[in-house]
């Protein structure tokens, strides 16, 4: 009959102020109802003259060819699959949020999970344009697709990593969206609910399935989201381990190593974590979500991307060590004459400083906390992330074993930068009109845990505690037993 | 509008509640009063709601197995059937038989149909689908209350059971007349019950 405590010293409440349920609807469902600010609609400008210019540049290359951008013979890749990796990597932390941290019970993913999921998409959706456009000629893409042809029929080779990219990428676009969206129905559901004009009460009720609440429902939701969740985690590992699968299942010094599967994976959620704090700070001011974004949620953000970063770091002196250890020339040339030093060796300590040496800051508290630091400190590590890919690929092509086919110097011309520039825009035009028009955060998850985790109930936890441990078991545990699906975690 | 089969106009009393700490043991009372719950609407997932009204558990992760055994098994024999008997192709005088090399797009099409798969039979056995709609006991069932429906049949004194929903402490109680099924409808549209259509015709 002892007394214990059981509510946690360390840990902050994950809903800050006294809400009420209906509270929580109004706040999340308020910029959908209201008029966009200028702010957005000055964003949104940008992002659709981004827009604009990426498919003007990717028009260029469909209409005139490959050569409109500087890859040549040697360097093959060049920016376009960069960004291709740089994009799928960024994807990465969404899934990681909605569906790892989800099967760990981790309570605070409620608060960033359906903008880090909406960023997932737009991301993959991105990536995709890369591979499909550096096919030269596009109308021809769907030759990857094993379908019966008149050709033979003639199948693609499915031994071939570049084949099991078209399987990764879409399969990984399919289920994300699934996911997404199954989770956004009872939410456009509550805003029909609350819809005044009838165009909303159509779209929403259009898109809300005619979700009405019913507990038969939930309890298939529920499973549904956990059976999602757990094909998800292998998935999203299965990803960027079949992405770096194109490196190194070629012969190509540099690319040709068993350590990148697994720096390929922490190095995409290292990226993703950056791009999920870009936005939630953005997004948690701009929307005046201050309170279900909280500083702790950035903080263990922080936390993160300071253990990824360090992944990631020990990935690189591994690299180095291993080339030197294996005693073969060509290794030991391509990181240490030419990877570190040499043409691109600008790029290797840009890289390096960006992601290992930076996030090291993170270690302490006030700067974890910090929510300008942390901005800035996001776009720094998305910027070394580029170039780490820009490493791998560049500075392994441009010195092949044969001196003959060696090129100094590879610089994109200005439509292979508007093709970049262009992802931007999509993304961005995407992720405005999601935060205007989706609730930006998973409401009826972040009703589910106030009750646990939000500050008014921190507050009643101390009369509770007073409390003997079977009355506490009886108050907490009353449907623990059964081993039901808890979204939000206990 | 035409008339359904799965349609049938039923009465209905129903008790919102503010709170789920009040619901438990309202739902058991009503429960044990011998009441049929027709369902319980609530705006987030309540747990062990589903247990305490004595609903079943759902057999969605083993339709979602079953999708995935489907996806391995197509993708592994396909494969085979292509490299192996369709067009055997010599590739470095490699194996025509790769299994290793398969497993990549085996997994993808495992996830891939055991996800699409689940999704649509959720969707399915739900009834969930654009242009749904079914009828909405309480517009705050999806906001903030917990909105819990009584089935009248030939034999429930209506009055008795609003009074016994009263006293469980549902804040707003009332007797509804609806629709028990879905139809085809849109939500900008007022819902019409055929009662009143048959009046008008």
């Amino acid at each position: 009959m002892s007394l214990i405590k059981y509510e946690s010293q360390i840990r902050e409440p994950l809903v800050d102020g006294s809400k009420t349920y209906g509270q929580i609807t109004d706040d999340i469902c308020h910029t959908i109802e209201v008029k966009p600010t200028r702010l957005w609609y000055i964003g949104f400008g940008i992002s659709l003259v981004l827009l604009t210019f990426g498919v003007y540049s990717v028009y260029r290359e469909v209409v005139y060819g490959i050569g409109q951008w500087n890859v040549n013979r040697t360097i093959g890749w060049g920016w376009d699959i960069t960004n291709f990796v740089w994009w799928v990597g960024i994807g990465h932390a969404g899934t990681l949020i909605s569906a790892i941290l989800l099967l760990f019970r981790q309570g605070w993913r409620t608060g960033v999970n359906r903008a880090a999921e909406a960023m997932t998409i737009f991301a993959v959706m991105c990536a995709g344009q890369f591979p499909i456009f550096h096919m030269g000629r596009v109308w021809l893409a769907f030759f990857t697709l094993p379908y019966p042809n008149t050709r033979g029929p003639l199948w693609p080779n499915f031994n071939s990593p570049l084949m099991w990219d078209v399987f990764a990428i879409s399969t990984y676009f399919t289920v994300s969206l699934l996911f997404w969206y199954s989770g956004l129905i009872p939410d456009l559901a509550t805003v029909r609910d609350r819809a005044k004009t009838k165009l909303r009460k159509l779209l929403y009720g259009v898109a809300s399935f005619g979700w009405t609440g019913s507990t038969k429902h939930w309890q298939r939701h529920e499973s549904l989201s956990l059976v999602l969740a757990g094909l998800s985690t292998p998935l999203v590992l299965s990803v960027h381990t079949i992405v770096s699968f194109d490196f190194a299942t070629s012969v190509v010094p540099g690319w040709h190593t068993t350590i990148f599967p697994p720096y390929f994976v922490a190095g995409a959620i290292f990226s993703g974590f950056a791009m999920v704090q870009t936005l939630m700070v953005i997004t948690r001011k701009v929307m005046n979500l201050q309170d279900y974004i909280t500083i702790s949620h950035i903080e263990v953000m922080n936390k993160v991307i300071v253990l990824t970063g360090s992944i990631v770091g020990c990935a690189y002196l591994t690299e180095l060590f291993m080339a030197w250890y294996s005693m073969v020339p060509y290794e030991q040339d391509i990181f240490f004459k030419y990877r570190i030093a040499g043409a691109y060796g600008w790029s290797y300590w840009l890289m390096m400083s960006c992601n290992v040496i930076s996030p090291q800051l993170f270690w302490f508290k006030k700067l974890r906390r910090n929510v300008t630091f942390t901005f800035v400190m996001s776009i720094v590590v998305n910027i070394g992330m580029w170039f780490e890919r820009f490493v791998i690929i560049v500075s392994s092509l441009y010195r092949d074993y044969l001196p003959s086919s060696w090129s100094i110097y590879y610089r994109p011309t200005i439509w292979e930068i508007g093709f970049y520039v262009g992802t931007f825009g999509l993304f961005f035009t995407c992720y405005f009109l999601f935060s205007k028009y989706f609730p930006v955060i998973a409401i009826a998850e972040i009703k589910a845990i106030l009750k646990q985790k939000g500050e008014t109930f921190k507050g009643g936890m101390d009369d509770l505690e007073t409390k003997e441990v079977e009355k506490f078991y009886e108050v907490t545990h009353h449907d623990d037993h059964h081993g039901a699906v808890t979204v939000a975690g206990h | 509008m035409k008339k359904e089969n799965n349609m049938a106009l039923k009465k209905f009393v129903v008790g919102a509640f503010d709170d789920e700490k009040v619901l438990f043991p309202a739902v058991s009372k009503v429960r044990k009063a011998g009441y049929k719950i027709h369902d319980v609407y609530t705006p987030f997932p309540v747990h062990g709601l589903d247990h305490a009204m004595g609903l079943r558990e759902t057999s969605l992760h083993t339709a979602g197995f079953i999708y995935g055994l489907t996806g391995t098994t197509t993708a592994v024999t396909f494969m085979t059937w292509v490299f192996t008997k369709d067009w055997p192709v010599n590739i470095g005088g490699k194996p025509h038989f790769a299994l290793p090399a398969w497993i990549p797009i085996t997994f993808e099409l495992t996830v891939l149909m055991a996800a699409v798969g689940m999704v649509l039979t959720f969707c399915y056995i739900s009834q969930l689908a654009p242009f749904i709609k079914k009828h909405h006991f309480h517009a705050r069932a999806t906001d903030d209350l917990f909105v819990m429906v009584i089935e009248c049949t030939a034999r429930t004194n209506e009055e008795e059971v609003r009074n016994f929903l009263a006293q469980a402490g549902a804040i707003e109680v009332n007797t509804q007349v609806a629709e028990d099924g879905w139809w085809i409808g849109r939500y900008d549209r007022e819902k019409q019950l055929y009662k009143d259509q048959a009046i008008v015709a």
